[in-house]
C-alpha cells in the first residue's frame, strides 16, 4: 500500500471533484424541484385519465437499470439527439459531455424519489384545511402558497434532501450518458470508480469515501434543521 | 338575512333533494347525523356543487345551474365555521384570525373587538397546537366572523367539546347574535342548542326536508316529534322574565298559558326567553296537590293523547296557546281515567330547567 504525505490534506483536484459533485447535486435539485412539486400536486390533488400512466412514468427512473436512462439520455439529450438539439438551439444548452448532463441525469434519478416525498407530504394535509381557507376569502393561488405548501414543507425539505442524495451518488447514468471527464463530468462516485481501476489507489479512495459520508450526513443535519424550522418555535419534529 | 336553497345531489346512498327559504336572523338546521345537514352548508359555502338546483343569499344567486352559475367559494363572502375549527397549525392565532380579514381593517367588525367579544387576548401568540378545544372553536368564530362574512355557517361548533365548554361557547354564539347582529345558519342535531338560538328551524331527515318554520311552531308539532327528540322532546314556549327571587336565585317567567319558576338567571326583567319543557320532566295530577316540593303546577286540559300500547303514553295538555306534552306510564294514564277533554294539573320541578333549556330569545 502506497503511503503519501498529504493524506489528511485534500489535493486540488480532490477539492474540485467535490465541488464538481456538490455543483452537480445542487444544480439538479434546484432544476427539478419546481418539476417535481407540479407533479406530486397533479397526482395528489387531481384526478384525470392516465394518471396511472403518468404515475408510472415518473417512478420508471426507479425501477429501471441506471445504464438504460443514461443510453435514454443520450439518445434524447446528445448533440444529435431531438431534445438535445432543441435546447442548444433555443437555450444555448448542451448537456452532452458536460456537467450540465451529469446534473440532468441526477435529476432525473433522483425525480421519483423527490415526487414521492412530497406526495406524501401533500396527502397529510386535511383538504378541508384548504377549503376553510377558501371560504376565507383566499383563491387557489393564495391556498397554494399560505396553506398548502407550508404545510407541505417537511414533505418538500425531504423529497429535496433525497434527490440531493441520490444526486451526490448516482453513477451510472451519468457515466453512460456524459462519460468519465475530470473537471467536467467526474463527480465523487465516477472518481472512486476511477481509482479503483488502477492498482495503489486504496488510501485515496477511502479519502474520497470519506468524504462522501461526510457530505451524505452534513445533507441530513441541514435538512432536519430546516425542518425544525420550518415548524416554528415549540412545535414538536414529530409529524 | 333571506337564504332560497333548492337543491338536488346523489351523494352515495343518500339523495339529497332539499327545498326551503327562510328570512330570519338565525336559521337552525336540524337533523339526525347522516341526514344530510352538512351537505347543504356546503353547498351553500360552495365547498360542494349540487348536481341541479339554485342557492340565493339575500337575492345574490350564488349557484344556479340551470343558468351555469356557480361562485367559487372564496367569492361568496360566506364565513365557515367547522365541526373541529380546523385552524391553520402553521400559523399563530394572531395570523389566523387575520387570515380572511380585508387589508387595511374595516368591514363590521375591527380585529380588537372580536378579540374581545370572544376572549381571545390572551392567546394570540399561540398556536392551534397548544389550544383546547374550546378555545380552538372560539379562535375559528373570530377568523370567520373577521373574514365580514354576510352569513355565517357553524356546522355543529359544539359537537367536539365537553358539557361545559358547550354552554361557554353557546353563549358566544348567543353574543353574536344579540350583539352583531350576524346572521347564522347553525347545523345541529342537539334540540337544545337549536331551540336555544335559531329563529326558524329547517328539520331534515334522510336527505330532505321534513318541515321548516319557525322553532316554537316545528318543536311543538306533535307530529313531528318522532324527529324532534325522543328523550329530549317536549314544548318550547316563549316567555318573559318578570321577577327575580333574590333570595331562592329563583327567576319567574311569565308566558300566555301562565307563569313558571327556574331556576335564575342572569337576564334583565322584560327580556324574553325561550324556555324547553321535557316532556319526561312533566307529571301530571287531577286534583289539585298539596304539600308538594314542585314549584310549577298549572291547569289545562287534555287535547290528544298518543298511546301505541307501550309503557309510556304521551299526554298533550293545552296551556294558553301551545300543547305541552306530559309522558306518564301507560298504567297511570288508566288508573288517573285520563281522557281527551280531562282538566289536569301539569306538575314540572323548578330544577327541570337547566341553562340547556332556557336560552335568551332574538330581541
Amino acid at each position: 500500500m502506497a503511503i503519501r504525505d498529504n493524506h489528511a490534506m485534500l489535493s486540488a483536484e480532490e477539492i474540485s471533484i467535490i465541488l464538481l459533485s456538490l455543483k452537480v447535486a445542487a444544480a439538479s435539485v434546484i432544476f427539478s424541484l419546481p418539476l417535481a412539486l407540479a407533479a406530486a400536486l397533479l397526482l395528489a390533488r387531481t384526478q384525470f385519465r392516465g394518471k396511472t400512466l403518468v404515475d408510472a412514468l415518473i417512478h420508471l427512473p426507479l425501477v429501471l437499470p441506471p445504464v438504460v436512462i443514461g443510453y435514454f439520455l443520450l439518445l434524447a439529450f446528445g448533440r444529435q439527439g431531438l431534445l438535445g438539439g432543441f435546447f442548444e438551439r433555443v437555450f444555448g444548452l448542451v448537456f452532452a459531455f458536460r456537467w450540465t448532463g451529469a446534473a440532468l441525469a441526477a435529476g432525473i434519478m433522483g425525480f421519483p424519489l423527490m415526487v414521492r416525498a412530497i406526495r406524501l407530504g401533500l396527502e397529510a394535509i386535511d383538504p378541508r384545511l384548504e377549503a376553510a381557507a377558501r371560504t376565507l376569502g383566499a383563491g387557489r393561488w393564495r391556498v397554494l402558497a399560505s396553506v398548502t405548501l407550508p404545510l407541505a414543507l417537511p414533505g418538500i425539505i425531504m423529497g429535496a434532501l433525497l434527490a440531493f442524495a441520490r444526486s451526490l451518488g448516482e453513477f451510472g447514468a451519468t457515466i453512460t450518458f456524459v462519460s468519465n471527464i475530470p473537471g467536467e463530468t467526474q463527480t465523487l462516485p465516477l472518481a472512486i470508480y476511477n481509482l479503483t481501476q488502477s492498482p495503489g489507489g486504496d488510501s485515496a479512495i477511502l479519502k474520497l469515501c470519506a468524504i462522501s459520508v461526510l457530505l451524505s450526513v452534513a445533507a441530513l443535519v441541514v435538512s432536519e434543521w430546516l425542518n425544525r424550522r420550518s415548524r416554528g418555535p415549540g412545535a414538536s419534529t414529530l409529524a | 338575512m333571506k337564504l332560497e336553497v333548492a337543491i338536488t345531489k346523489r351523494l352515495g346512498a343518500l339523495e339529497l333533494d332539499v327545498e326551503f327559504s327562510a328570512e330570519a336572523p338565525v336559521l337552525g338546521l336540524f337533523g339526525r347525523s347522516g341526514s344530510g345537514k352538512t351537505s347543504v352548508v356546503n353547498a351553500i359555502a360552495g365547498l360542494l356543487k349540487p348536481d341541479s338546483g339554485r342557492v340565493v343569499v339575500d337575492g345574490e344567486v350564488l349557484f344556479d345551474s340551470a343558468r351555469g352559475i356557480n361562485l367559487a367559494p372564496e367569492k361568496r363572502c360566506i364565513g365557515y365555521v367547522f365541526q373541529d375549527a380546523l385552524l391553520f397549525p402553521h400559523l399563530s392565532v394572531r395570523h389566523n384570525l387575520l387570515y380572511g380579514a380585508p387589508r387595511g381593517g374595516g368591514g363590521a367588525i375591527g380585529f380588537e373587538a372580536a378579540v374581545e367579544l370572544l376572549g381571545l387576548a390572551a392567546l394570540l401568540e399561540r398556536r392551534p397546537l397548544a389550544l383546547s378545544g374550546g378555545e380552538k372553536q372560539r379562535v375559528a368564530i373570530g377568523r370567520a366572523l373577521l373574514s365580514q362574512p354576510r352569513l355565517l355557517l357553524m356546522d355543529e361548533p359544539l359537537a367536539s367539546l365537553d358539557n361545559q365548554r358547550r354552554m361557554e361557547i353557546l353563549r358566544y354564539i348567543e353574543r353574536l347574535r344579540n350583539e352583531l347582529k350576524q346572521p347564522v345558519v347553525y347545523v345541529s342535531h342537539a334540540v337544545g342548542e337549536i331551540t336555544r338560538l335559531a329563529d326558524h328551524v329547517v328539520l331534515m331527515n334522510e336527505g330532505s326536508v321534513l318541515a321548516h318554520g319557525p322553532v316554537q311552531q316545528i318543536f311543538n308539532r306533535a307530529d313531528l316529534r318522532p324527529h324532534t327528540g325522543r328523550y329530549e322532546g317536549g314544548a318550547l314556549i316563549e316567555a318573559e322574565a318578570v321577577a327575580h327571587d333574590a333570595r331562592y336565585f329563583l327567576t319567574r317567567f311569565r308566558f300566555d298559558g301562565g307563569e313558571l319558576v327556574a331556576p335564575g338567571i342572569d337576564t334583565p326583567l322584560g327580556a324574553r326567553v325561550r324556555i324547553r319543557i321535557r316532556s319526561r320532566d312533566v307529571s301530571i295530577a287531577t286534583v289539585m296537590p298539596q304539600g308538594i316540593s314542585i314549584r310549577n303546577v298549572l291547569a289545562g286540559n287534555v287535547t290528544e293523547i298518543a298511546d301505541n300500547g307501550g309503557a309510556i303514553v304521551e299526554v298533550s295538555v293545552r296551556l294558553g296557546t301551545i300543547d305541552v306534552p306530559a309522558r306518564i306510564s301507560r298504567q297511570a294514564r288508566y288508573e288517573l281515567a285520563i281522557e281527551p277533554g280531562s282538566r289536569v294539573f301539569l306538575l314540572i320541578k323548578a330544577i327541570a330547567f337547566d341553562k340547556r333549556s332556557v336560552g335568551f330569545a332574538a330581541s
